[in-house]
């Protein structure tokens, strides 16, 4: 059994918002508009978040590249009244479209605020729309929708592995995030796997996750600023 | 049949609002129903354009529609649990309130829940909490106790209002229609009066820890999250000092508007209030006691999040709003409470509470968003007319329900007043 994970590596960061952009295209998020971003209605999968500190000429910056952490006890599973929301064997904390109704629970009680609810229909720029994935189901408005480490990335490679007979390759899926990273901060693979490269980064002394400390356990690891070797 | 038309002639004043309709019914009711109409129309629109004609976003992701539900239970606590307890510890000042306090849960409890369904993002599908019911989320607790509280208070007002329908059925026979089935066959023969009484000891025990089970889940939604200052293990009986504080001050209000309208002064007397007033105290006492400790031990020994949402309401952006609460539903009752629990100042108490605890879930719910755990998504928040049109909807549907309810049942036990009554005289001898 494969248990997907992410390892952000923070000193690789330079803050492109590639991966924002790779997201989107990937996985049709659909376009808020100016005015509705005002009202926090933007919807970022991959979400990216920089911290300026100090002034200058001594200033710091800091980025954050934050998708789903794709808990191993996520606080948002157990609130939905009608099971629209689980965590799959694998451990993506994955979001059953056609079944959520809209109650909105899930996203209050995430402490990472990245689950993302579709306040109106979903809407693209007409020269954008012929560009959307088709392998990504379709949302309706009056619906949540969340970073689901692009499962049908791993559901492809998982069909052809099986047909290879054989378990899918360190590396050989990647989200788009990932795969975008021009720095290559963003490692994803098997955690059950101790060879890999996430399994390996995630035992890393540079290695931290966010809230530890509520329990929930991310599957989303970052490497911290200031130390360059490698784990 | 004469002992029917000496008890309406007696009661005259209380059946008088069911025969006499007069300008003053419609000029209350046409714009109430207008109002009701308008967030008909509020809710269709938000229906079809979605859940984004709201103010809400991210991270507010909860706002106004929860504040009313909250609200809206709240006051339905008032009723069967207040009756009910009054009547197991045969409080016999408590019986004119108790109609009208029945009344309130109903009409409440159906104002309530009802804001869940505008907060859905597809309301249609609101039956498949039901459908596929995943027993670990409170809200799947909220809709069963909520259906069965609401279930339950229905037969609670209906079981105590038969011998009444009763007396009804042979006193306008222009509506026998309705009061013939409603009545059951009731008569008031030995075995009638026998089953009545058991049937309401039942109701009376059963309804206390439903009420209570409503607003303890209801404080769940909330207390079971990760939210910084939901977090708490006081929730429960806090929101169930609450809902029965704005519950009491409801009463006061529908009881001293229905005894002004209806001219009912025989029945509601000073001695009732004062009684009332006083119950009022307590939970003035409770509530102030509940908050301060809340705040008391997050702002001593919270954590970094919880601090940022507590000065955001002591001293930030929510300050207005939460000094206004506390002045409302303490400092300015409390007073009132203590030294003039007369007609007018009860007014003013219950009025000021019911504002305030208003606010108070307010000021629970949207700064808990404003400032979620992780410092870096923020938000604000402002109402949008469509869910303003929803709040003054469901309140001029509230009070239409109980205009209507007055104009075709009495809102004072007719058949519990005689009973007391002829209880009295006994003990006189």
């Amino acid at each position: 059994m494969y248990r997907w994970g992410m390892v952000i590596d923070l000193d690789r960061c330079t803050g492109c918002q590639a991966c924002v952009v790779a997201c989107r295209q990937e996985n049709n998020v659909p376009f808020a508009g100016e005015q509705e971003a005002v009202l926090g209605r933007g919807k970022f999968w991959m979400n990216f978040i920089s911290e300026v500190k100090g002034s200058y000429p001594d200033v710091k910056m800091r980025f954050f590249p934050i998708p789903c952490m794709q808990c191993d006890h996520p606080p948002c599973t157990k609130v939905c009244p009608v099971e629209a929301t689980y965590k799959n064997p694998e451990g993506i904390v994955a979001q059953v479209y056609p079944r959520c109704i809209g109650v909105r629970m899930c996203i209050s009680n995430c402490p990472y605020t990245v689950r993302y609810f579709n306040w109106h229909a979903p809407a693209w720029p007409d020269d954008y729309k012929r560009g959307r994935n088709p392998d990504v189901y379709k949302r309706r408005k009056g619906i949540t929708e969340k970073c689901n480490f692009c499962i049908q990335r791993i559901r492809t490679a998982k069909w052809k592995a099986k047909k290879e007979n054989r378990r899918i390759h360190d590396g050989e899926v990647i989200p788009a995030c990932a795969e975008t990273c021009p720095s290559g901060a963003i490692s994803f693979g098997d955690l059950n796997d101790s060879k890999s490269r996430v399994s390996r980064l995630s035992k890393s002394r540079r290695a931290f996750r966010l809230l530890e400390d509520l329990g929930t356990k991310p599957k989303v690891y970052y490497l911290k600023e200031g130390e360059w070797h490698d784990g | 049949m004469t002992d029917s038309e000496a008890i309406a002639r007696k009661y005259g004043k209380v059946i008088a609002p069911m025969t006499r309709t007069g300008w003053a019914f419609w000029a209350t009711a046409i714009p109430l129903a207008a109002i009701f109409l308008w967030s008909v129309f509020a809710f269709g629109w938000q229906y079809r354009f979605g859940l984004g004609e709201t103010g809400m976003g991210h991270p507010v992701s909860w706002a106004l529609y929860l504040v009313n539900f909250v609200f809206f239970i709240g006051i339905s606590h008032a009723g069967a649990l207040v009756s009910a307890v009054l009547r197991i510890t045969h409080a016999g000042w408590g019986t004119p309130f108790g109609r009208a306090a029945e009344a309130v849960t109903v009409f409440a409890l159906a104002a309530g829940p009802t804001n869940i369904l505008f907060d859905l993002g597809r309301s249609s599908r609101f039956y498949w909490v039901a459908l596929h019911a995943q027993f670990k989320s409170p809200l799947l607790w909220d809709f069963t106790c909520i259906m069965t509280y609401f279930t339950v208070s229905v037969i609670f007002l209906y079981v105590l209002m038969v011998p009444d329908i009763g007396l009804l059925r042979d006193r306008f026979p222009g509506r026998r229609w309705l009061y013939r089935p409603l009545s059951l066959g009731w008569t008031g023969t030995e075995k009638q009066w026998s089953a009545l009484g058991k049937a309401i000891g039942f109701l009376c025990i059963a309804v206390i820890p439903i009420a209570v089970s409503v607003h303890t889940v209801v404080s769940w939604v909330f207390g079971l999250q990760t939210q910084p200052m939901w977090f708490s293990t006081i929730f429960a009986p806090y929101f169930v000092v609450g809902a029965i504080y704005s519950g009491i001050a409801a009463i006061i209000l529908v009881t001293i508007a229905l005894r002004k309208v209806y001219h009912l002064e025989d029945y509601l007397k000073p001695y009732h209030y004062n009684n009332m007033g006083l119950l009022l105290l307590v939970f003035t006492l409770l509530w102030a006691y509940f908050t301060f400790a809340e705040y008391l031990t997050v702002g001593y020994a919270g954590g970094e999040a919880e601090h940022a949402v507590l000065w955001s309401k002591l001293t930030g952006k929510y300050a207005l709003l939460f000094w206004i609460m506390v002045a409302l539903c303490f400092v300015i009752p409390f007073p009132i409470l203590v030294f003039r629990r007369t007609l007018p100042g009860l007014l003013i108490a219950s009025i000021c509470i019911i504002i305030g605890m208003w606010i108070e879930r307010y000021t629970i719910i949207i700064p808990s968003f404003i400032e979620p755990r992780l410092p870096y998504v923020r938000g604000d928040y402002m109402p949008s007319w469509v869910e303003w049109s929803m709040t003054f909807g469901l309140a001029a549907g509230f009070t239409l329900a109980f205009v209507l309810f007055s104009k075709l049942f009495p809102v004072i036990s007719i058949w519990e007043t005689e009973k007391d009554e002829k209880e009295k005289e006994s003990k006189g001898d």
